[in-house]
């Protein structure tokens, strides 16, 4: 059986930048799995900028930025094996993989990284009524079919959601020639970057609906339009306010889910908020030696902090090859509770024997609000607080704790969030 | 008057130009926001990305960008120009596939390496 002290699971950004790391740190039978023909993961389909600006401190798009990290794990011997599915981990680190050329076989390794990304939530998610016609496509897969296999998906587009990739969808169908009559979004408010609102919308003259969604899918072979109604508060449609769309494409832009199958297999812990591993702040999982990083730990919207993630794994799996991890005190551990306006917090725990000054907590909130406190208990004590001027659910947020306040926190952490 | 939403961070200032009065901003939470609502207003400008046709790779398209802003009126015109452009793999990141795009100074150059295969 071959044997490798390191394998990772998905040649994305998170996955590439685990695997400089883990080579700079010392480990070097590494292998990198990847199903796809070619390494770098949702970014080769991202044609647009705005990549990399912590990074590389310059705009770069997807393809850009993947290629800098492809050429650097091409500079070393790092065995990049493509068109190779991973179907199965055990907790001994056992991967069963299957590609057209080996068929089906067993790797064994003494430390993995999980590194798979997410998917995008599709209709049957979200559940809207209507006939099942052709012409329904999440924004990602026909980002896919657009960008790189160059075929066009429709002529006339209505896009429900108005995240990230839905704006950047909109655009491009645009620019491509087809007509996009309207951005329909749930909420009250748009989970994209305003410059991306901007950019993409405004731009090109496409109207948002907020407070709106799709009530009606027709069409028998393909889809003939939509109806779209405005909802209330509880987000139910109010009657009477029908508005209907001519369009032969619904592009579903309505959210993304870590891609934890091979993860939930292997027995590893979940944490139903994120939807990914539990880990602590070395990106270890609940089984010693499998690490996780990027968007199959929770979804992030900006790349670079899937790379910082990614690249924290990488050396903390070098670490573990070479023995490095000391057995940490089990009881030492700081666990974060989600409080007031806080949907989730990240990594889940933190042992701060593993830190050095400070930690990094990431962190979202539920609804937008101005003049942000930031508060950080133990009990009802206030270790931290902090101030922003401005959160919103699509923006994640970081917080940096002291290790004091950590070493003096018995072990549970309430993370909340007040303000306008 | 124009009115629009200040794009440089996320506080998001709505802003307010006066064309009239040498387009005055005002609205602006920081100096930043003044000058970007005078250009928007006046000379807005963007990079554009999309894609060509590419032969002989792995895929049937080439993402491309150009490699500084140009003025927003020029965007379309530019994608009519990039649908006769065909490419001959192997290609290099950074190769120009269209120098001084009408005269706007910028070049339209490709963002991804592409191997020849056969
Ligand atoms: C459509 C879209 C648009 C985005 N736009 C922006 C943007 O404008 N700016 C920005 O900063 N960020 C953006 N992001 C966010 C950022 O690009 C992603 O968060 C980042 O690419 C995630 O990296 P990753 O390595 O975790 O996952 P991915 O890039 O998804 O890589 C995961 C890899 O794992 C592979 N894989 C999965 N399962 C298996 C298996 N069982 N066996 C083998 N291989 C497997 C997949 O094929 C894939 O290549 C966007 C994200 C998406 C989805
Ligand atoms: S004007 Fe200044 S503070 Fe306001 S959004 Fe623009 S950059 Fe931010």
């Amino acid at each position: 059986m071959e044997r490798y002290d390191l394998a990772i699971i998905g040649a994305g950004p998170a996955g590439l930048a685990a695997a400089c790391a883990a080579y700079e740190n010392g480990a070097r039978k590494i292998v990198v799995i990847e199903r796809d023909r070619e390494a770098g993961g949702i970014l080769n389909q991202c044609i647009h900028n705005g990549f990399g600006l912590h990074h590389f401190k310059e705009e770069l798009t997807g393809p850009e930025y993947a290629q800098r990290f492809i050429r650097m794990v091409k500079e070393t011997d790092i065995n990049l094996l493509l068109d190779t599915m991973v179907l199965k981990v055990t907790q001994d680190k056992k991967l069963h993989i299957m590609n057209p050329q080996d068929g089906y076989k067993i790797v064994s390794a003494e430390t993995v990284i999980l590194a798979m990304g997410c998917r995008e939530r599709t209709r049957g998610a979200i559940g809207i009524p209507g006939t099942r016609p052709a012409g329904v496509f999440t924004a990602g897969a026909a980002q896919r079919y657009v960008n790189i296999e160059g075929y066009m998906v429709g002529k006339r587009v209505v896009i429900l959601g108005s995240g990230d990739i839905g704006l950047i969808m909109a655009r491009r169908m645009t620019l491509e020639g087809a007509k996009v009559l309207a951005c329909i979004e749930l909420m009250p408010y748009s989970n994209g970057l305003s410059r991306n609102i901007v950019q993409c919308l405004d731009d090109y003259g496409i109207p948002l609906f907020l407070s709106h969604t799709i009530t009606e899918i027709k069409g028998k072979n393909r889809v003939e339009g939509v109806c779209v109604q405005k909802v209330d508060k509880l987000g139910k449609p109010i009657p009477g306010t029908e508005i209907n769309f001519d369009c032969d494409t619904v592009l579903l832009s309505v959210g993304l889910i870590p891609e934890n199958e091979l993860t939930r297999e292997t027995g590893i812990e979940i944490d139903h908020r994120t939807r990914g591993p539990v880990v602590f702040e070395n990106m270890e999982t609940s089984v010693p030696g499998i690490f996780a990083c990027g968007n199959v730990a929770h979804v992030h919207d900006l790349v670079d902090y899937v790379t910082a993630e990614g690249f924290r794994a990488g050396a903390a799996a070098a670490r573990f090859c070479q023995n490095q991890i000391p057995a940490y005190d089990s009881k030492r551990v700081t666990t974060f509770k989600c409080g007031d306006n806080v949907s989730y917090a990240f990594p889940q725990h933190i042992r701060p024997e593993g830190i050095n000054k400070y930690a990094e907590l990431f962190f979202r909130v539920k609804r937008p609000v101005i003049n942000a406190v930031i508060e950080l208990k133990s009990g009802n004590e206030v270790l931290c607080s902090y101030k922003r001027n401005h959160m919103a659910p699509g923006e994640m947020e970081k917080i940096i704790i002291p290790k004091e306040a950590l070493e003096t926190a018995d072990g549970l952490l309430t993370i909340s969030v007040a303000g306008e | 008057m124009k009115r629009l939403i200040c794009i440089l961070c996320p506080k998001g200032c709505h802003l307010e130009i006066d064309e009239k009065q040498g387009y005055k901003v005002s609205g602006n939470g920081c100096p930043r926001g003044e000058q970007y609502g005078k250009r928007e207003v006046i000379a807005p400008v963007r990079t554009l990305t999309s894609t060509v046709k590419v032969v002989d790779a792995l895929h049937s398209r080439c993402p491309v960008k150009t490699d500084s802003a140009i003025p927003r009126k020029l965007i379309l015109k530019a994608m009519r120009l990039l649908d006769n452009v065909q490419l001959q793999a192997p290609v290099h990141c950074g190769d120009i596939v269209i120098e001084n795009v009408f005269d706007s100074g910028a070049n339209i150059i490709a963002t991804r390496d592409l191997d020849k295969v056969s």
